[in-house]
């Protein structure tokens, strides 16, 4: 069925305009009518609030960042940037699992729950870096936890005296030695505990 | 044509593949109507309440392969409430009861339970395809039963559900030979990876799932030599969680690969993204993650020249972050890759000139879609809205079906989109325009506009009632958080019966009811068999 083009009210929109150049705009030396930046009046949220709204906050319609000429506009508040409601457009699905990559993450790279696995221990336990305040606390704690004894630390021979040899997954996947570098940046590298037993313990030892 | 017999017609027709051809051809004559309609296998119903399962089964009795599609394209994006519909049980019952032996069916946004999985499974001896993408509401339960009571199986194919069980044991119910199965299209862990591979080598398409840590892990090899003797894969996905230095274990196929979904794979670097990209020389399919970076992106323009579809993910969607794709990325894919007909683009910013540019180099756009994460964002360069460049877009993709708008935007891009987009099929709109006139340029220029889905915006009653009869041309409108009122919505349902106007009223303002009231969200779709039985309380058929 016709339909006729009803433009109707073109007079704010001349002509010249819809002429499209595949050229950068502005070029043609035409004066471009006022744009959308002083038009762009916030948007009064005039609805009626209904009890019990959800807590998300209305968006508003962001007028144009504040540098843009609006000559001082009243109008015009620097933009508000709530979350928004199903923006940016991805599906939950996706969402969710970025959302569970990113605790995952927080968790490794800020070092605060690791698993721990001892070999030979059926399942695997999960314990807290930012508990403890140093190496002793924590090997104590691992010690308690699995029922083993870690032995004596040295920088030059590892732990000695003892089938086991703690070991830890850093951020780039490396196994280290538990005792190596400063506390702090231990706790902030730590991905992974690995209690390790018999010859690949004793290995270590005799570096 | 009416001298000829009703299977050389048939035989004709049997050449007239797509939905709308097939269409055409029944409206030409009675003689046409009828034998068509008993000719045709695979139908498409974009709106799975705009007919009954009576209605398509009367139709059709020759069905092997339907498409279903439930809820609004903006329930993805949670702007639906949970129970509003799109069941897909009375589909499955109806099927099942009747004679039509149904080997293929594939649903979008539907609500999907295990007892219709099991109908399903139990009610169509050659079943073989079944494809889900974004439903909800069944679990491994449902899934079990497919794999194991479907013996010919093809095509498993699970996109983006919320399954409420990912435990792997359903994949021990496929049978010990699953020598007809060919597609495999969701996140199967690694144990079973292994198996399934083994027992069904011929795969075409593979999705994988959690993958290793460790490279010197004996499942690591295993799967490195699994991997080498699965020669077919050309289409591979997945990769939820993945060191880098793992990879290289999918090296050998990457040669082969037409088609790879990394967008999961949040925890590999843009280099290492880089090196097996530069493998993949085939891919005609890329959805990808913008931590690649613009950069990265050059090397995907410059190693696939083969490229058809393209999608950039955000990988930071909590917060604005550090520039990951910008305008540059899209400037360099066009310039690099001819063949690229579909775009889905999220990205920190774009320029006018940017959108001149890539409508130059590619005029063979048939889904362009571009989401700059911050809305109503300008052109960053000149502080202009980006109505030109999106103007150069519609002018340049004559072919252009599918259209989403972002950044700021002025009545004047509608205008260009009511002038230029002829073949525009979907269009979706989020805090853009100034007044009625955009959505008005739109109804009135773009003859084929099935879909118009509509955010956010300032339209009201005039954009909604200027022009009734369109909205029968079409299949859906959506408007939300815009201008139109309770009394308008009513007067449009009063003078169009054959539409379905919901009001979804999440918080009982309706009872409130005065006609200036604004509507929050209404949906409206052209519908043979009127307002739906199953419509929760929330949604008010007006």
């Amino acid at each position: 069925m016709e339909r006729s083009l009803n433009y109707g009210g073109t007079d704010d929109l001349i002509l010249e305009a819809t002429e499209l150049r595949l050229g950068l705009p502005g070029s043609d030396g035409h004066e471009k009518q006022s744009p959308a930046t002083a038009n762009h009046v916030m948007r009064n949220n005039k609805r009626a609030a209904p009890q019990g709204m959800s807590e998300e906050p209305r968006f508003k319609r962001i007028s144009n960042e504040s540098d843009i000429a609006s000559n001082g506009d009243p109008d015009c508040e620097p933009p508000a940037k709530a979350q928004v409601v199903g923006w940016p457009p991805i599906r939950s699905y996706r969402r969710n699992s970025f959302q569970q990559k990113k605790s995952t993450d927080q968790d490794d790279g800020a070092g605060m729950y690791v698993k721990v696995s001892m070999d030979g221990a059926p399942y695997l336990r999960k314990v807290d870096l930012k508990f403890y305040k140093s190496y002793p606390d924590l090997l104590k704690a691992l010690e308690n936890m699995f029922k083993f004894a870690v032995g004596e630390y040295s920088e030059r021979e590892g732990y000695n005296g003892s089938d086991f040899a703690p070991t830890y997954e850093d951020k780039d996947g490396d196994w280290m030695l538990v005792g190596d570098v400063p506390w702090d940046m231990f706790v902030s590298s730590c991905k992974r505990l690995r209690i390790m037993k018999g010859s690949e313990a004793r290995g270590l030892g005799c570096l | 044509m009416n001298y000829f017999p009703d299977e050389v017609l048939e035989h004709v027709f049997d050449f007239v593949a797509s939905h709308r051809d097939r269409n055409a051809v029944s409206l030409v004559c009675r003689l046409w109507h009828r034998v068509e309609r008993l000719s045709r296998q695979r139908v498409f119903v974009g709106n799975c309440y705009a007919l009954s399962p009576e209605i398509l089964i009367a139709r059709f009795p020759g069905l092997k392969s339907l498409t279903l599609k439930g809820k609004p394209h903006f329930a993805d994006f949670n702007l639906v409430p949970h129970d509003w519909g799109g069941y897909v049980q009375p589909w499955i019952e109806a099927l099942s009861n009747s004679r039509i032996g149904l080997e293929e069916l594939r649903l979008k946004r539907m609500v999907v339970s295990d007892e219709s999985l099991e109908l399903l499974s139990r009610s169509f001896a050659n079943f073989k395809s079944l494809v889900l993408v974004s439903c909800e509401g069944f679990t491994t339960v449902g899934l079990a039963a497919i794999a194991a009571n479907c013996r010919f199986l093809r095509e498993l194919d699970l996109q983006e559900n919320e399954i409420d069980d990912h435990s792997g044991h359903w994949l021990s119910c496929f049978p010990d030979s699953c020598t007809s199965l060919i597609s495999l299209n969701f996140a199967l862990p690694l144990e079973t990876l292994q198996n399934i591979l083994m027992r069904a080598p011929q795969l075409v398409d593979l999705g994988t799932g959690s993958y290793i840590h460790d490279p010197d892990s004996e499942t690591y090899n295993k799967l490195k030599h699994t991997i080498l003797k699965c020669k077919s894969i050309r289409n591979l996905s997945g990769f939820l969680e993945v060191a880098p230095r793992c990879l290289p274990a999918i090296y050998p196929i990457c040669l082969n690969l037409t088609s790879l979904n990394l967008s999961y794979a949040a925890g590999i670097h843009g280099s290492e993204l880089v090196k097996l990209i530069r493998r993949c020389a085939k891919l005609q399919r890329l959805w990808i993650l913008d931590c690649i970076g613009d950069k990265g992106l050059e090397v995907v323009a410059s190693t696939c020249k083969e490229l058809q579809e393209l999608r950039v993910f955000p990988s930071d969607v909590l917060g604005v972050g550090h520039a990951a794709v910008t305008e540059n990325g899209l400037v360099a894919i066009s310039a690099g890759c001819p063949k690229l007909h579909s775009l889905l683009y999220f990205c920190q910013q774009m320029t006018n000139a940017a959108l001149i540019v890539v409508a130059k180099n590619c005029p063979n756009f048939i889904r362009f879609r571009l989401c700059i994460l911050e809305p109503t964002k300008p052109d960053p360069v000149t502080m202009q809205p980006l109505d030109d460049g999106f103007g150069a877009i519609v002018q340049s993709c004559k072919h252009l079906r599918r259209l989403s708008l972002s950044g700021l935007l002025t009545d004047r891009v509608f205008l260009y989109i009511g002038m230029y987009a002829e073949q525009l099929e979907m269009l979706s709109v989020a805090f853009a325009g100034d007044s009625d006139k955009g959505m008005l340029y739109v109804l009135n220029g773009c003859k084929k506009l099935r879909k118009l889905e509509i955010r956010d915006c300032p339209y009201g009653d005039k954009a909604l009632l200027t022009d009734v009869g369109k909205y029968e041309t079409m299949r859906s409108l959506w408007m939300s958080s815009c201008e139109v009122t309770l009394g308008g919505c009513k007067t449009l349902a009063k003078e169009m019966p054959r539409l379905n106007v919901e009001i979804i009223n999440e918080h009982d303002q309706m009872e409130i009811g005065s006609e200036e009231q604004r509507v929050e969200k209404m949906y409206l779709y052209r519908t043979l068999v009127g307002p739906r039985k199953d419509a929760p309380e929330f949604v008010w058929t007006l």
